[in-house]
């Protein structure tokens, strides 16, 4: 009883000083002019929100079309011999600065929405990938016997035993490459593709700070928004008969 | 109803079979257990039944048909499998996990909930409390049984289990054990255990096999084995447990040194160490005038001490009486690192004490029938 008046009063301060500092941080913004630019321009505003949700959820659509299926193809026997020199290849995309990836997407397929989308795919397979594998690697080996043991064909195995005990990393996996989407897609402006770079990075070109927040502000919005949308989506998919701590 | 012939397997890349042309007939209704040392081939022999492991050369036929004629998942799911760490899915309910095979084979919703209430009630394990558990809300007692049911789910009428208790405590274990010999009366199936273990051999098997290398050495009953084993490994492989069991024979009078050295509580500590020193002893007993057990000084307890042993004496509580077994002399003696133990009579007089040594030799002698490496004990339990 006492513990939960503690943990009660302890949600109180807590609650307390994020509405401080949500007021605090409001104030700030509106010294910078940020709700009078909103107020001015929500359906501009909201147009680029719109374009810039569309990037990320068409290239994050297929980099999960992509990437799960490949993490699949790899944990294969057959393909296992791959998998090491595959996931490096990814990992090298990884380390090219997304604004590089970018720009060489656009070298071959002009501008527009198409590279920026290209470019968002290769950027958010590998944590897609990686956790696939190492989801379905990470799945005991005992359950595997157990399952082929009781007659279960390749196929009911990846879809009884081996995803269902791997989707919880898989999904974290997805969840990290979402997150990261969000963020480098504010680059597509650059080669017109649309979206919230075009307030960040035409607010920064006129050093305007309420033109700059009105496009970070809801970036950043929609990367908390998704991530814990992905939490939600995971306590509903993971079975709760496996425990992640 | 299980026929081998000259089955052998050789891994890949590998000259030495692991499973080296084995004769074998399992009759229906037996449990055939197939023991041997780690790496001895019993394992990789049971998983050739169900095809998990491909046969190099040989037949195998289950029912009068050989398993190459039949499709290889129905095959596994006609027969009932239950491994050494259970492997119950932890994403799946309790009875997910027993229904899998029956889903498999597509019955329908009502079979299956009436036979998983069936087989969780034979089990003990209220449908009520257990259905909708996970595998990670069940004790290790609890997740065995669910592993053994989920093999018998679509009562297949042969079974291979893979040392399906191994993962347990040894009370539980037995517990176990009996429950499932309860279940295999009523329901007789041919079931292949595998197992490292010769007291579960002997307690569970009709038959036994004893595997070695790949080979097999002996086939028969447990009697058999116990008391026509073929050779010295079987010998062995018997033997070294039926030593230990001994102790669970013999007792504490059999083996206790009579009449051993103290001293009162009433002799000077100077003398007593004196005495020790001299005799090479690191501790020695105490007791009063009457005989009565008061317990023990050691060396360093002495040195430079003036006065009274009995000043210096510490208890010695872990004691046994004459007609105890060996057992537990051995569990008590290894609650002190003396090395010995003090057998007590009823009044509480020292009747005898028994060491590390004399244990070793009761087991020794039994280990090695011809008069033991160990020295042989004469009656009154001193060592020759």
């Amino acid at each position: 009883m006492s513990e939960n008046k503690e943990a009660g009063t302890a949600g109180r301060i807590w609650m307390s000083i994020g509405f401080l500092c949500s007021f605090a941080a409001g104030a700030y913004a509106e010294s910078l002019g940020f709700f009078t630019f909103v107020k001015e321009n929500p359906e501009e505003i909201w147009e680029l929100f719109l374009d810039h949700c569309q990037l990320v959820g068409i290239a994050s659509s297929i980099a999960i079309l992509i990437g799960v299926p490949m993490g699949i193809f790899l944990t294969r026997g057959f393909m296992r011999r791959y998998r090491n020199m595959i996931l490096n290849i990814l990992g090298i995309c990884q380390t090219v600065p997304s604004i590089a990836v970018i720009a060489i997407a656009m070298t071959y397929v002009g501008i527009g929405k198409t590279p920026a989308i290209i470019a968002l795919v290769v950027y958010g397979l590998l944590p897609i990938v990686r956790n696939t594998v190492a989801g379905l690697a990470d799945v005991s080996f005992v359950l595997l016997d157990a399952g082929r043991g009781m007659g279960m064909t390749p196929a009911q195995l990846l879809f009884k035993v081996e995803l269902p005990n791997a989707v919880y990393i898989i999904l974290t996996g997805i969840r990290t490459s979402v997150v990261i989407g969000v963020g480098t897609a504010a680059l597509s402006f650059l080669v017109g593709g649309g979206g919230m770079g075009d307030l960040i990075f035409t607010g920064i070109a006129l050093v305007d700070p309420g033109y700059m927040m009105a496009g970070a502000v809801p970036t950043a919005g929609l990367a908390v928004l998704l991530n814990w949308l992905f939490g939600c989506i995971e306590k509903w998919i993971v079975s709760p008969g496996l425990v992640y701590e | 109803m299980i026929e081998l012939e000259r089955v052998t397997k050789i891994y890949p890349g590998s000259e030495i079979p692991a499973v080296d042309s084995v004769n074998l007939n399992i009759a229906e209704g037996d449990i055939c257990i197939l023991i041997g040392s780690s790496g001895c081939g019993k394992t990789t022999l049971m998983r050739m039944l169900n095809r998990l492991e491909p046969i190099t050369s040989g037949f195998i036929r289950i029912g009068g048909e050989s398993i190459m004629d039949k499709d290889v998942t129905a095959l596994r799911r006609s027969i009932g499998y239950a491994i050494q760490q259970i492997g119950l899915f932890p994403h799946m309910t309790v009875y997910d996990n027993i229904a899998t095979v029956p889903h498999l084979l597509g019955w329908d919703k009502k079979r299956i909930d009436e036979r998983v209430d069936e087989l969780l009630d034979m089990v003990q394990l209220p449908p009520d409390i257990f259905r909708f558990r996970y595998p990670r809300e069940l004790s290790g007692g609890q997740a065995q049984r669910i592993g053994v049911t989920r093999a018998m789910a679509t009562d297949p009428p042969v079974m291979l289990m893979d040392e399906p208790f191994g993962a347990i405590d040894p009370i539980n274990r037995e517990v176990l054990q009996d429950e499932f010999l309860k279940i295999q009366e009523k329901l007789k199936k041919t079931i292949v255990f595998v197992t490292h273990d010769i007291h579960e051999a002997i307690k569970m098997g009709d038959k036994i096999a004893l595997l070695d290398a790949g080979r097999l050495v002996q086939y028969g009953t447990p009697e058999e084995l116990l008391t026509q084993p073929k050779n010295q490994f079987v010998k062995d492989f018997v033997g070294a447990d039926r030593a230990l069991k001994r102790l669970d024979l013999l007792k504490v009078r059999d083996a206790m040194l009579t009449n051993p050295t103290h001293c009162h509580g009433e002799d000077p500590s100077e003398t007593v160490l004196e005495h020790m020193i001299e005799k090479d002893l690191n501790f020695l007993l105490v007791a009063d005038r009457n005989d009565l057990l008061k317990g023990y000084v050691n060396l360093d307890d002495l040195r430079g001490h003036h006065g009274n042993v009995r000043d210096v004496v510490r208890p010695m509580t872990l004691t046994v009486r004459p007609e105890q077994n060996l057992k537990d002399a051995l569990s008590k003696m290894l609650s002190y690192d003396l090395g010995i133990v003090v057998a007590m009579d009823d009044e509480g007089k020292i009747a005898g004490v028994l060491n590390s040594r004399t244990l070793v030799s009761v087991v020794g002698e039994t280990y090695d029938e011809r008069g033991g490496h160990w020295g042989k004990i004469t009656t009154k339990g001193r060592i020759i």
